[in-house]
């Protein structure tokens, strides 16, 4: 768990390198029809963070099962 | 807390904010375009840190005045549950700026200095793994908190207004006025606020109550 954080983590700090390339596809595609995207982007990591919170609730859950 | 009304409220409001959020007529700004319905989601984050924060401050003065254990869990859970929040509030920030601002860390004072504060509430988390005996560990956790709030409350809200920022709400600009005076975004701004609050309520409940369950089996 802590690695894949760490993990996580390391790629968010790589991704200050990758978002200077301007040229990028997907850079282009965000700034596309009005920024809409970054938006969608925005509400995706939300997403994500919820699911994120679920499966380690899901893991609690789990050891205290096989506890009892 | 057992109640789900208000997890049914919370839940409509949040659905209600995430549709009308997309769907919902905006002013025309330059640079922001339609980025800035992301007023909807990010906003909210910090707000729902904040409370969480909050409850976890009062839950340390309770743990503080009565010894109670229940009391000190309720204030680590709560910092968890604001540490999720806060966490979501930076990455959306830091996309958000990669596409106004032109880069997605500007080391803008208000950014280092919510991520100073997020440090401040990883501090609390190491500060409790770093002592073995439960009643020093969670008197000495709920005396940093006390002092963490105040500070986690200057560094969001006071330092970042004495100088020039990018951020809307700072540098000599109270609020949000320029982008919120529109009363069609409040209609979907406010109800967001609240919907997220709730469900952060929530999150903390659910974290308490697992590890409530943790306690007892141990």
């Amino acid at each position: 768990m802590k690695r894949l954080f760490t993990t996580a983590l390391m790629l968010l700090v790589t991704l200050q390198l990758f978002a200077q390339d301007q040229d990028s596809a997907l850079v282009k595609a965000l700034y596309s029809s009005e920024r809409i995207y970054v938006v969608v982007v925005c509400v995706a990591i939300i997403l994500f963070g919820l699911l994120f919170f679920l499966f380690s609730i899901d893991r609690r859950l789990k050891k205290l099962e096989k506890k009892s | 807390m057992y109640k789900s009304w208000w997890k049914i409220l919370g839940a409509v409001l949040v659905v209600y904010s995430t549709i009308f959020g997309f769907l919902s007529p905006v002013p025309a700004l330059p640079i922001l375009h339609q980025g800035i319905r992301n007023l909807y989601f990010h906003v909210p984050m910090w707000f729902s840190m904040i409370v969480l924060f909050t409850i976890s401050v009062v839950q340390s003065i309770k743990y503080l005045s009565n010894s109670n254990q229940e009391n000190d869990l309720k204030a680590v859970q709560s910092v968890n549950a604001g540490i999720i929040f806060g966490m979501l509030g930076i990455i959306t920030g830091a996309v958000w700026a990669r596409f106004t601002w032109g880069q997605a860390w500007s080391f803008d004072v208000k950014q280092n200095f919510a991520a100073i504060a997020m440090l401040l509430y990883f501090a609390y988390l190491v500060l409790r793994n770093a002592i073995d005996e439960e009643q020093k560990r969670a008197k000495i956790s709920a005396i940093y908190n006390i002092f963490a709030f105040p500070m986690m409350v200057v560094l969001l809200f006071v330092l970042p207004r004495l100088s020039d920022s990018l951020h809307p709400g700072n540098g000599g600009n109270p609020g949000f006025n320029s982008y919120d005076l529109d009363s069609r975004m409040r209609m979907v701004f406010y109800p967001a606020c609240l919907g997220w609050i709730l469900i952060g309520y929530w999150i903390y409940t659910l974290l308490f109550r697992v590890s409530a369950l943790e306690n007892k089996a141990h």
